[in-house]
């Protein structure tokens, strides 16, 4: 199994199953670790960077942890494969982009990545589709403990584990949660929410994590702090507290506009809808925005031209690597418009 | 549409957007507030500071102060003034070669906390290292005590039990 394969299906994790899926994409848990007695990366030889590398990675594969992944040295990959992993959240964009001995294991499922020579040594990550943290939890942790049999991560008994920013240090965890929140969005509550999230410290983000803007309906929440905060804690307040509350505004908040704006909701499904069926240009952005008011159709059963499975598959096919990736080869912003609105006519039109 | 003023103080721009819906007819109103404002009404509190906010703030608190900025890892060869410029370590020493410089910034970050209380490696020998922990920070509950500085007491009484929980 390799890159090409994954292009036939989606992630496991976007399967739209789970608890509060309809409002919860999906959840995610990482840990960043480095090994003992080796310089963090920013003042690794490309020597270091290799034997780290190749340390770690015969570790995932000889232990369990690698049974069931592949791997990809991310300097044999082209950079619209590189692209594709990203948007498929498998790798960051600092690991797309940097340099040097780098690469990734990951599993068949697309639930499971390692992510070696990033900004720390080793990136653990788990992702499902829907709220399950704690299972996430239980799951990382034991790929945690299983590596640890066969290397020294950096650790002290003060700051915990050590991490290339101090702003990682202690347990290294970083808990997010990918949400849909478009009834928030249109009832202008949102900011309330967002307000709140910020006051308790947590942050705010867009799709695809640190540095990117929230884009149209979806926001990915995560935690700030990693000194000072147990794991099982912080994963238990977000998954029995921070995040079911944040679902309840939503919910409460599409219960509302069902209620008392019946028409003008129906009417943002079905425009949405039509445009993503008939559309001679579409962007990714225009893209997201429709298929969000698709997807609350789908969600709030006011809409079946349509199911989950295919709103969320068109989610990740409409994004430029996968569009070229299909199309096999390399197109411009605007061709890239033109394939994605023929590609989305093709599989919306009301002959299929 | 052009940038909105506060309604309240009718000078800086409003950034603070809210729809009240007014029982019991559920009417709509809105409002429109300036940062300021909208902390004074207690409508939001101030924003949890961003790492850069910390550090910045840090380097020009700093700035001055040649010293720090040369103090160099033995381990690594990364000088203060390079971490500071890239925002990244070196190597694992750094944390007890900048010791003094980078505890108050990790505090800063990390909402005051001062000690790890997580997972601990079990080949690291579990027991000991958390006994070590906890030891300390017993030992600086103490120095806190001593000197008055209450806050920082409670703080470090909060992890104490967390961790002997």
């Amino acid at each position: 199994m390799g890159i090409n394969d994954l292009t036939n299906g989606i992630g496991a994790w976007l399967s739209g199953e789970g608890p509060l899926a309809d409002v919860v994409i999906s959840s995610r848990i990482r840990l960043a670790r480095n090994l003992a007695g080796y310089n963090f990366l920013s003042r690794a030889s490309e020597s270091e960077r290799r034997k780290v590398y190749r340390n770690l990675s015969d570790c995932i594969a000889e232990s369990g942890v690698g049974q069931d992944c592949f791997f990809i040295d991310m300097e044999q990959l082209g950079e619209i494969d590189r692209q594709l992993l990203v948007e498929r959240h498998l790798i960051s964009r600092q690991l797309a982009e940097a340099e040097g001995s780098r690469g990734v294991a990951i599993s068949r499922t697309e639930t499971r990545s390692l992510m070696i020579n990033e900004e720390d040594h080793l990136r653990i990550q788990v992702l499902r589709s829907g709220l399950q943290l704690e299972q996430l939890w239980t799951e990382i942790n034991d790929i945690d403990d299983q590596l640890e049999q066969a290397v020294d991560f950096a650790f002290d008994s003060k700051f915990g584990y050590l991490t290339a920013c101090p702003t990682n240090v202690g347990t290294g965890i970083r808990v997010s949660v990918m949400l849909h929140l478009p009834a928030l969005k249109l009832t202008q509550e949102i900011e309330k929410v967002l307000r709140a999230a910020k006051d308790m410290h947590l942050a705010v983000r867009g799709l695809y994590g640190e540095g990117t803007e929230a884009i149209g309906d979806f926001f990915q929440v995560s935690n700030q702090t990693t000194l000072g905060v147990n794991e099982e804690e912080l994963v238990r307040e977000f998954s029995r507290n921070v995040i079911p509350k944040v679902v309840e505004y939503e919910s409460a908040a599409r219960e509302m506009l069902a209620k008392e704006r019946t028409h003008q909701l129906d009417d943002k499904i079905w425009r949405a809808f039509g445009t993503l069926q008939t559309a001679r240009t579409m962007s990714s952005e225009e893209t997201l925005f429709h298929l969000s008011h698709v997807r609350m159709g789908v969600n709030m059963r006011r809409f079946d031209r349509t199911d989950l499975p295919t709103v969320n598959e068109l989610f990740l096919r409409c994004q430029p690597a996968h569009l070229q990736k299909m199309i096999g080869e390399r197109l411009d912003g605007e061709h890239r418009s033109i394939a994605r609105a023929d590609y989305l006519r093709r599989r919306l039109s009301s002959n299929n | 549409m052009g940038i909105l003023i506060c309604q309240n103080c009718q000078k800086a721009p409003a950034t603070v957007h809210l729809t009240d819906i007014i029982p019991p007819h559920g009417e709509k109103r809105e409002r429109h507030l300036c940062d300021t404002c909208a902390v004074e009404e207690g409508i939001t509190t101030k924003q949890h500071e961003s790492v850069q906010n910390v550090l910045q703030e840090f380097i020009k608190q700093k700035a001055g102060i040649q010293e720090i900025a040369q103090v160099t890892c033995p381990e690594c060869g990364i000088s203060f003034r390079e971490f500071r410029n890239q925002g990244l370590l070196g190597c694992s020493n750094d944390y007890k070669a900048f010791d003094k410089y980078l505890t108050p910034l990790i505090e800063r970050a990390h909402d005051n906390a001062t000690h790890h209380i997580g997972k601990v490696p079990a080949r690291a020998g579990s027991g000991v290292k958390r006994q070590d922990g906890l030891s300390r920070l017993k030992r600086e509950l103490e120095d806190a005590i001593e000197s008055e500085n209450y806050e920082r007491a409670a703080r470090l009484r909060d992890q104490i039990r967390t961790m002997e929980t």
